[in-house]
Order: structure tokens, then sequence, then C-alpha cells
């Protein structure tokens, strides 16, 4: 199937970049996983719940300790099951109390930062670590690729089944609750799948910047989005773009990958802002 | 109410015109870590009738919503009874305060009435079809025009018409109301209670309306309840507010000195 794709590359983009087989992997990862981001990142927003998908991230290094003490070759599992653990706890944390959320959020993230640097540095060897900090999307192998598409697929079938329950629950819930949505599970199954595939996507991007490729598309397609569908086909459009225009950026000035992606994306979030603004300003004279 | 041809009125309930039905709450009680917020609370509200229950702030009021709602658990039971079947948990149509939305929301009122009354996912957008049902349901409420406005663009009133079409799209028995005052200019209020006041007559639904006010809504409704964690009081508005446990329940709150100087 991959080789399809190599095949489509070498016939329809005829660039230096596209000569490598790296990059033609990377690209197709990018294709696959920033629509899902958009998609999620849409709700994240609304949800206002960006700084709940930073812990989330954060949290990663924790996870990723866990797998490497137990010996555990490739972590991801450890951190899916340390994420989704929280995910589930902070959202029956969130029911019971009226504490301030982003203050009990602030205690778990040092805790979880402090025990993944703690016990992966033991005998000073963090640095081999650093990628889960970055990330590396460079290196992203075929079948993990097929991973990001089952994702994509599950994704956008929940998204299809669960939208409107979704968009309830946020503008909400009492409103929704009355609809007989079961809120609680909307919430939950919402804030799982985020934990996955914020987990997921940890060795592609890294923990510092994972959040901002959830969030930078959402918020800047809130800029001038008049209903759900243009909130949502915008956040995509912006993340397809930053996302590709990234990856070959980084091409060619030899930058991290994510970090590149995130760099166009706030590009794209400066340029809704003015433009929205300017539209406004016409708007009114 | 605004002038309205009968297929309108369809969409919205295809008349379960009852004779003799109400909604009861029996003996409700909530403990929420371990402490008591509400207990002993009885109400009783017949179709066609509206009930106020009234508190100073802190007395539950938001909890006995929630609890009627489902959202808290309780102790106790509601029941709906219809031409004397009795049934657990009656159809509620609830329109909620206006403060509680996020003023720069992309949804617009027809995506929210879309997720609310079809299947389809709204943001994958909204068909002609569903498109002009929205605005069937809307035009009863003269809101078909805020269609395309967002939801936080809205004005007190008009997010209160919204809401108040998309309650009645459940085919309530019951409508809750909270705080339906606040936010909303005096002209709206009316046009708010006037709509509210068509709708129980022809449909037959009882109405729970959770308020602060206790200025101002002796011509809407037919029955108040005062309470503080419990029921302090019950009668129509005229016998409530005269009476004394009521004005010391209220004590410091501007409203209770309008209402003792009226009474004298």
């Amino acid at each position: 199937m991959i080789e399809l794709w190599y095949q489509f590359i070498d016939r329809c983009l005829p660039f230096d970049w596209a000569h490598y087989v790296f990059m033609k992997n990377a690209l197709l990862a990018v294709l696959v996983i920033t629509p899902v981001y958009a998609l999620l990142g849409t709700m994240v927003v609304s949800n206002r719940m960006v700084f709940f998908t930073d812990v989330l991230g954060h949290s990663a290094l924790a996870g990723v300790a866990i797998g490497v003490m137990c010996g555990i070759g490739d972590p991801t599992w450890p951190m899916i099951i340390m994420a989704v653990t929280l995910a589930v706890a902070v959202n029956i944390f969130k029911r019971l109390t009226q504490a301030p959320m982003d203050t009990i959020l602030g205690v778990f993230m040092a805790f979880m930062v402090a025990l993944g640097i703690a016990l992966l540095s033991r005998q000073g060897g963090f640095a081999k670590y650093t990628v889960y900090l970055i990330g590396d999307i460079l290196a992203v192998t075929p079948s993990q690729i097929t991973w990001l598409m089952a994702i994509f697929v599950a994704v956008f079938g929940y998204w299809y089944t669960a939208g409107n329950a979704l968009i309830l629950t946020s503008v909400n819930s009492s409103l929704a609750h009355s609809r007989r949505i079961k809120t609680f599970f909307v919430e939950t199954s919402f804030t799982i799948i985020l934990a996955i595939v914020v987990m997921i996507s940890i060795k592609l991007v890294g923990v510092l910047i994972i959040n901002s490729l959830l969030v930078l598309p959402a918020a800047a397609s809130r800029h001038f989005a008049r209903s759900m569908r243009s909130y949502t086909v915008w956040a995509i459009v912006f993340s397809v773009i930053s996302g590709v225009a990234g990856l070959v950026a980084s091409y060619y000035w030899g930058t991290a990958s994510g970090a590149t992606i995130v760099l166009f994306s706030v590009g794209c979030y400066l340029i809704s802002a003015l433009v929205s603004h300017f539209l406004s300003a016409v708007r009114k004279e | 109410m605004p002038s309205q041809d009968n297929t309108q009125q369809n969409i919205l309930l295809e008349g379960d015109a009852c004779q003799h039905c109400c909604i009861k709450i029996n003996d409700l009680g909530v403990c929420l870590d371990r402490h008591i917020i509400l207990e002993g609370i009885n109400l009783h509200v017949h179709c066609g009738d509206v009930l106020a229950v009234v508190g100073p702030n802190g007395a539950g009021k938001t909890t006995l919503l929630r609890a009627i709602l489902g959202e808290v658990p309780y102790e106790g039971n509601m029941v709906s009874l219809i031409g004397g079947v009795e049934r657990r948990r009656p159809r509620i149509g609830y329109v909620p305060q206006k403060l509680q939305f996020d003023p720069d929301s992309p949804v617009s009122v027809a995506d929210l009435v879309g997720a609310a009354i079809s299947s389809k996912p709204v943001w994958l957008g909204i068909s002609k079809k569903l498109r002009d049902k929205i605005k069937t349901i809307l035009g009863v409420f003269s809101a078909d025009h805020l269609m395309d406005r967002h939801i936080g663009a809205l004005s007190g009133g008009e997010l209160q018409r919204v809401l108040l079409a998309i309650a009645m799209t459940a085919k309530p028995e019951l409508l809750l109301l909270d705080e339906p005052g606040t936010g909303v200019d005096v002209r709206g209020q009316s046009l708010f209670y006037e709509l509210v006041r068509g709708l129980k007559k022809q449909h037959h639904i009882s109405v729970i309306m959770v308020t602060h006010d206790l200025v101002g809504i002796e011509s809407f409704v037919d029955r108040v309840v005062v309470m503080d964690r419990t029921i302090i009081a019950e009668g129509t508005p005229r016998e409530v507010f005269a009476d004394e446990r009521v004005l010391r329940v209220f004590e410091g709150d501007p409203q209770a000195a309008l209402l003792e100087k009226r009474a004298a």
C-alpha cells in the first residue's frame, strides 16, 4: 500500500525533498494526523481544556519513565494507560468537587514531569530521551502510519456519531442532560480519545508542542467561524496547511519538524486574527 | 402567543391533551459531601400551572434543578400523573440560565437547535430539510430571524426564546425555567412570560420556575414555594409574600423591602 503512495509522490511531486523515503513517510503521517488534531482541537478550545491537554501531554514523561523501569522497549502502552487513567480521574474529580481545576492540574503536571525526569535522569541518562520532548516525525515508519490511519478512521467515526452530543454538552451540560444525553459518558469518552491521540503523537511531535498542534488550528478558526461547520472546516484547513508547510520548510531549514509546524500554525493564528479584525472593521463602516 | 398556523404547532407537540395530569415531587433530598443541601422538598404542580421556587442565594435552588434533571443523586421520587397513569421521571424541557454560555462560541443558533433535534452531525453542515424544520420551530417563538447568529451574540431575551424553542421540541410534561429574569430586559421578559403562558395552556405543561426575583412574577405564577434548604412557605403569590417568615428569609434583600412596603 505504501508503495502506491511512494509512486504517487514520485509522479506528482518532483521536488528535492520528495525524493527521500523518510519525507514521503512523514508527509503521509502529517496528512493523516493533522485533520485529527484539528477535530479534537475544536472541542478542546470550546470546552476550555487547553491546559488539561497540556498536562496530558506532559504526563507522557512519567509514562515513558514507568515503561523504561518495567523494561518495556516501546513505552507507548504505559503512556496510554497512564494518560487514560489521568483523563478519567480528572473527569470524575471535576464532578465531585468545586475546587479550582487549574491548581489541581498544575500540581498534577508538576508531579508527572518531575517523576518522569527524576526516573529517566538516573545515572545522567536523560539525553537519550529528548526525542520524547521534541519528537521526530521524520522517523515515522509505515507500520506507525497504519496506526495513525486507524486513529483517523476512529476519531472521524466518533465525531460523526457523537458530534451533536459533544456540542450540546459543551454549550451547557444541564441542557444536554435534559435531552437525555449521557454527559459523563460523552465527556469521558472524549477525554479518553484525546489521551490516546496525544500519547500516540508524542513520538512524532514531542511533549513540548503537541498541545500547540491541537489548540492553534481551532483557535485560528474561531476568529471568523460562523457555524460549527466553518469552525471545523477551517480548523482542518489550517492544521493541514501548517502541517505540510512546516514539514517542507523544516527540510530546507534543517530545523525540527514539529516545532516548524507549530511556527506555521502560529502564523495562521496571527493572520486569521488580523483578517477577522480587518473584516469586522470593514463591516462596521 | 404570536399568531401561528396549525402545522407549526404540530411539529412541536402532537397534542397530548390531558385532563388530569400533574407532576409530583415527593420528599426530595440531596446530600453532597456529607452536607445536607436539600431535604423534605415536596412539590406538586398541576398541568397548566406555573410554580415559582424562590429563595435566597445558597438556598439550594440550583441543586433542586439539577436533582430534577437527574444530574445529582437524590432521595425521594418524582412522578408524572397523566390521565391517571403514573410514570417515573417525566419528560423535561429545560431552559437554562443565560449566564452559563461561552460568549465567543462559534456555535450558531441553527447549530444548537440542529444538534438538539437531529442525529445528523451538524459540524458536517445542515441540510436544507433540517434548516427548514429549524426555521419552523424557531418561528413559533419569533426567533427564526436569529438562525445564523452566534449563540453568544444574542441578547438575553433572544437566547431565552431559542432555548425555550429547543425545550419545547422535547414535548415536555414539565418545563423547567432557570432564573428566566436574569439578564433579560423588561420587554424581553414579558414576551417570554407571555410565550410560556400560551404554551402551558395549549399543551398542558406543568412549569417549575426557579428564580431569585420576588417582584414582578405575581401575575405570571400560580403558586410560589419559598425554600431555604427545605420548604418554608407555600401558597399563592399574594399569601406568600405577605408571610412574615418569608420576609425574614429574604432579610437584607432589597426586593424584600419592596414587598414589605407594598404590603404596608
